[in-house]
């Protein structure tokens, strides 16, 4: 059934979320900590499992994919739904704030990218 | 009562999640026509309506004085449900199907290390922008430092040092504008970076961490890299959120204090 895909995936969506913020409450953080990552480790360990002792059907496995082939289109709705006017509008100290800062981490991403492909062959 | 009047309220506001599914698919399928027929597909359809929906969220602030960008208008609310952080969470978790575990393996402590380097060099870069424009006390440049490292961090760095409302109204909109740029940029700088393999993905969500940016910025790249990113990403603001009021604070106040 279509729904126990979708339902495996909001299950560890949930207990991602529940573990993130009981890291978070353990060391005096209001926030979620990783609560996302969590559940895509649970999702990838748990559909690993079900696909190897093939308990994992076609419309189990439809019931997942749906929602990350409307990824794109919800990420659509939440660029419509930021608060575009406050960042434009918000005067020079935000915009070279953020501005610079993106700048800095994306020269950074190949430095850190090259530095990994190093370490492989030791590992 | 005019029947445009209750059209928009029996049917429009009233079904409004199935309205943004309808208004979303249609900006998605001019974006996809424009990206075909105007630029032959150099530039990703995806990133058209990514951007196209920055305009209209600035549009929808400028006509309602909200906070939501188009999604304060009534009929439209439904795109704040959609593009809010439940749908978008359960989309982000879903991308993970079909990913392979070890990618995950191998990028492990590059992985981990971009999310400190990306913490520390955003709140070094804000900090500086602030003591750039005469900000002298450890409170208000951590706070602005911090919302350069994302509009979550921002606020709750700001809160916990006790920062004035001035400042933390800045350091949102400094975490906004870096969002907004990660979504904008990144599909133009992909190549530049390397950006094309699960590596680099997974170093790149930990160096900008704004899952926001990161979700837009990797869907207009490459769909494919949308999980490594968004699973560093995701760590990125509890991380600035515990180092940002303790670590980076003490160290900012021995600086300029």
């Amino acid at each position: 059934m279509v729904i126990y895909g979708t339902a495996l995936l909001s299950g560890c969506l949930l207990v991602g979320l529940a573990l993130g913020r009981i890291l978070g409450w353990a060391i005096g953080i209001p926030k979620n900590i990783g609560g996302v990552g969590i559940a895509m480790l649970l999702l990838i360990l748990i559909c690993d499992r079900l696909k190897q002792s093939g308990k994992m059907g076609l419309s189990m496995e439809r019931g997942i994919a749906f929602w990350s082939a409307i990824y794109i289109p919800i990420v659509v709705a939440m660029a419509a739904s930021q608060n575009v006017l406050a960042a434009v509008s918000s005067g020079w100290i935000a915009i070279l704030a953020g501005v610079l800062s993106v700048s800095v981490c994306f020269v950074m991403v190949p430095i850190l990218s090259n530095m990994g492909k190093e370490e492989d062959p030791k590992l | 009562m005019n029947i445009i009047d209750f059209l928009q309220k029996d049917v429009f506001i009233k079904y409004n999640l199935v309205t943004a599914f309808a208004v979303v698919g249609i900006m998605l399928w001019v974006s996809y026509l424009i990206s075909k027929h105007l630029t032959r597909g150099r530039i990703h359809g995806s990133a058209i309506a990514i951007f196209a929906g920055l305009v209209l969220a600035y549009f929808g602030g400028y006509w309602m004085k909200g906070e939501n960008g188009i999604a304060d208008v009534p009929a439209l609310a439904g795109i704040g449900l959609m593009g809010g952080a439940m749908l978008r969470d359960l989309a982000i978790v879903a991308t993970a199907f079909g990913v392979r575990m070890e990618e995950f393996r191998k990028t492990g402590f590059s992985g981990i290390l971009s999310l400190f380097v990306g913490v520390f060099s955003s709140f070094f870069v804000g900090a500086c922008v602030a003591y750039a424009f005469g900000y002298r006390d450890a409170t208000s440049i951590t706070t602005i430092g911090a919302g350069a490292a994302t509009y979550i961090v921002g606020p709750v760095t700001g809160g916990a040092l006790g920062a004035s409302p001035e400042v933390m109204a800045l350091s949102v909109a400094a975490g906004l504008v870096k969002s907004i740029l990660v979504m904008i940029c990144t599909p133009f700088v992909a190549k530049y970076l390397g950006l094309d393999n699960p590596r680099s993905a997974m170093i790149f969500g930990g160096l900008m961490g704004t899952t926001s940016g990161v979700a837009g910025g990797l869907a207009a790249t490459d769909p494919e890299l949308v999980p490594y990113g968004a699973m560093t990403a995701t760590f990125y603001t509890g991380l600035g959120c515990l180092l940002g009021p303790s670590v980076i604070f003490l160290l900012i106040r021995l600086i300029v204090e």
